[in-house]
């Protein structure tokens, strides 16, 4: 029903100009928004010895797929503008090279030393103006915890789930495990939206803000449950099954062991 | 005989209190009634007493959580000891759950003896439903007390499910909301009823306090009274056994309440209750604190409710979509509607089976014999298939679960789980009773010809032949005490009418006894005794 009504509304001679007006619309104010919000994080630390190194090392491992100046192809998008904390992120936690494609790239253990990762961000990087990789000061655990939980609930929990510990989206996509993620990609993953994720620019989210979340996570990290052990922390599904298995298949295979006695 | 000096009894300190004790309330005369009262040993007659004992611990640790809970959902900034939840906004209620975890010594110990417990309590009526089910334990004359069983699981649910919602944090206030969907969903009454339950507009600043009253007096109440009932007719109808030399259906073979019973039945609660403590002191159950206080706008992905309320939220979830309709000016949610109408339907069913299958039988004598569950292959195959529908919603509580640890298509998933609704009991329904069908003609032949011993003999004319060990007395009587029903044919009433009642209990009946294996009779075993003579 409502394909038929798309194909409908298509035939209409003025749809194409339409189309074509709020497209523009879109895409130049999105860019406009999008480079005032991050403007201030390009950054130019790095060597021009980087970049050639970068350059290389793209050559030979991403154009196949990214193109060789970075322009995309049918196989993968173009990566003009999508900053180094995007490369640090794919790279840096194993994403990229993608292995296969699917619904999702899975992580997987790196492939490139932290240098090559920094040769190739800073490769990326030259191309276009682009989020950077975070400053260590909104990295460090040192934030408001109270808010990071607040704000984790409210921007992040729906898909990563309330405690971080991941959740399902849709056709064997999913929002990934929390835990043990560095403090940096999880930084890099709110500026840059990797995969199926929405982007949290600083507009959305300060730096102050994603420091506070990054606190609160670390925190739920390093400290574990009061309660004893966690069952994943997959909540009452887990402990459903936990019960069912284990406290009342322990009991029933005490009231067998007494049965058996008497006998 | 007895005078003023019958009072005076030698034996000391224990018989004294006894004598008076009598003297006044007549503890002998109960005592040798109850005492003497028998039960039968088997581990399986021990499930109830789990989900009794379980019952003590969430009165005993409810109790303790009264004392600090506060049931109030004004607005409070945290100031515990509970560093990232620190001068957040809350309620009263969910403050004084992480005050009683954090704060209160021995109170998250008591929560989660308390969670653990509510769990257990429902699991095991569940299995103790499921074992008189499958041994036909609710025939006459207990049908009235399966029904008040029934009732005892289906409180325990709703006192699980206003517990859980109590604590006022993101999970519980989650459940709540899909709660107050479903209410809205119900035609015509459905806005006035959720307004009318949380007060207003959802959540309100009511509802933690009503559910509280619901959850720690009229459930539990209802619960005792229910306990007390079943209790009761137990006594009334004394306790069922399974078959054997001397168990007949006019007797009880077993042990005497006291003191054999009471020493046991006194241990065993020991042993649930330290099960209870020790999973309670090693392992977390709903980590309120990490979910953070509720505020109807996030919600969490990954939210499920308490496993016995999991076969609803299941229901939900598999709904197909698309399927509402207007009427009028109101719209018919069916993807609300539909669940509850097949989860109602199920338990309906459940309460009424046996009389259902009372009336398909046409058996009114007292059944105190257990069957075994192959005897009755149709029951035991309806049984089957309604545990496999059961289980098949409860799955689809969890379908994001399945698809995210086992690396599935969420999707996948959810259809995978919608056809298994429908083929799931079908085929468990088929393979059950064939199954019960293939034991019972084994069971047959072990009775006719005996057990296979292995051992081959040659005979001095040089036939070999297989000696077959006849079975002792016991085993005998577990194959053969069975009842083996025939198929009914729709008979003609006074006036020469058959009426389609009577058709309807004949194609049932047909449905339940046409394909049976009839126990071995004396003179089938005789006649087989007799064939082995002449081998």
């Amino acid at each position: 029903m409502f394909k038929r009504k798309i194909n409908n509304a298509r035939r209409n001679p003025f749809a194409a100009i339409l189309v074509i007006a709020a497209g523009l619309l879109v895409a130049g104010g999105g860019y406009a928004g999008a480079t005032a919000a991050v403007s201030h994080s390009t950054s130019g630390a790095y060597t021009a010895d980087q970049v050639t190194e970068g350059s290389k090392l793209f050559l030979t491992n991403c154009a196949s797929c990214h193109g060789k100046h970075a322009e995309g192809t049918n196989y993968g998008p173009s990566l003009i503008g999508v900053g180094a904390a995007a490369v640090d992120f794919q790279v840096g936690t194993g994403r990229m090279p993608g292995q296969a494609s699917g619904p999702q790239l899975m992580k997987k253990p790196v492939q490139f030393t932290t240098e090559q990762t920094a040769a190739l961000a800073a490769y990326v990087s030259s191309l276009a103006p682009g989020p950077s990789v975070p400053d260590e000061r909104w990295t460090s655990t040192s934030g408001n915890t109270t808010r990071g939980g607040e704000l984790f609930r409210i921007n992040c929990a729906m898909c990563h789930n309330a405690v971080g510990a991941g959740g399902a989206l849709t056709e064997g996509k999913f929002a990934p495990v929390l835990k043990g993620v560095e403090a940096k990609h999880i930084y890099e993953a709110m500026v840059t939206g990797p995969q199926n994720m929405p982007v949290f620019n600083d507009a959305n989210l300060t730096p102050q803000d994603k420091n506070d979340i990054i606190s609160y996570l670390k925190y739920m990290e390093a400290n574990p449950s009061a309660g004893g052990e966690e069952l994943g922390s997959l909540g009452p599904v887990a402990e459903g099954l936990f019960l069912w298995l284990f406290v009342l298949g322990g009991i029933v295979a005490i009231t067998i062991w007494l049965g058996a006695k008497s006998n | 005989m007895s005078t003023a000096t019958a009072t005076k009894k030698k034996g000391g300190f224990l018989a004294g209190t006894a004598n008076y004790l009598d003297e006044r309330v007549g503890v002998a005369g109960i005592l040798k009634e109850f005492g003497r009262k028998v039960f039968p040993d088997h581990w399986s007659f021990m499930l109830g007493e789990v989900a009794l004992y379980s019952f003590l611990v969430l009165l005993l640790s409810g109790t303790f959580l009264t004392f600090w809970f506060q049931p109030s959902m004004v607005p409070v900034i945290y100031d515990g000891v509970y560093g990232p939840l620190k001068g957040a906004d809350m309620s009263v209620a969910y403050s004084s759950t992480l005050d009683i975890s954090f704060e209160v010594r021995g109170g998250l110990l008591m929560r989660q003896v308390h969670h653990w417990s509510a769990l257990l309590f429902v699991a095991a009526s569940g299995l103790h439903m499921l074992r008189i089910f499958f041994t036909g334990a609710f025939r006459k004359p207990r049908e009235i007390n399966w029904v008040v069983g029934f009732v005892l699981f289906v409180l325990g649910m709703a006192g699980g499910f206003t517990g859980y919602s109590l604590p006022d944090d993101l999970l519980s206030g989650n459940g709540l909301r899909i709660i107050d969907g479903m209410i809205k969903g119900i035609p015509f009454i459905g806005a006035y009823t959720s307004s009318l339950l949380f007060g207003g507009e959802f959540p309100g600043e009511a509802i933690v306090g009503r559910l509280y009253s619901l959850h720690i007096m009229l459930i539990p109440a209802l619960i005792l009274v229910f306990v007390a009932v079943h209790l009761f007719m137990v006594v009334i109808h004394k306790h069922t056994h399974y078959s054997g030399p001397g168990r007949r259906d006019d007797n009880v073979v077993g042990y005497p309440l006291m003191p054999v019973y009471v020493a046991k039945a006194g241990g065993f609660f020991f042993i649930v209750f330290g099960v209870i403590m020790l999973v309670a002191a090693t392992f977390t159950i709903n980590p309120v604190w990490s979910y953070g206080g509720y505020d109807p706008s996030p919600v969490s992905a990954g939210t499920q409710p308490d496993w016995y309320i999991g076969w609803l939220d299941g229901a939900l979830r598999l709904a197909p979509t698309h399927l509402e309709f207007m009427v009028g000016n109101n719209t018919l949610s069916m993807n609300i509607l539909l669940p509850m109408v097949v989860g109602i339907a199920f338990l309906v069913v459940v309460a009424l089976y046996p009389f259902i299958e009372a009336w398909v039988t046409g058996d009114k004598r007292e059944h105190h014999v257990l069957d075994r569950p192959r005897n009755a292959p149709t029951r035991t195959a309806i049984g089957a298939a309604g545990v496999t529908f059961y289980a098949v919603l409860w799955a689809g509580a969890s379908t994001d679960l399945i698809a995210t640890q086992f690396k599935m298509s969420l999707n996948h998933v959810l259809t995978t789980i919608q056809i298994l609704l429908i083929v799931g009991p079908i085929l468990a329904y088929i393979i059950t009773k064939r199954t019960c069908l293939s034991l019972q003609r084994k069971d047959r032949e072990i009775v006719l010809h005996g057990r296979e011993s292995g051992r081959i003999i040659r005979m001095p004319h040089g036939e070999y032949i297989e000696v077959h060990e006849p079975l002792d007395e016991y085993e005998m009587y577990k194959l053969v005490d069975f009842k083996a029903y025939q198929p009914m044919l729709a008979r003609p009433n006074d006036k020469g009418v058959i009426t389609l009642r009577s058709r309807i209990r004949a194609k049932l009946s047909g449905f339940f006894f046409e394909e049976r294996v009839e126990p071995v009779t004396a003179t089938e075993l005789e006649a087989a005794h007799d064939h082995k003579e002449i081998h």
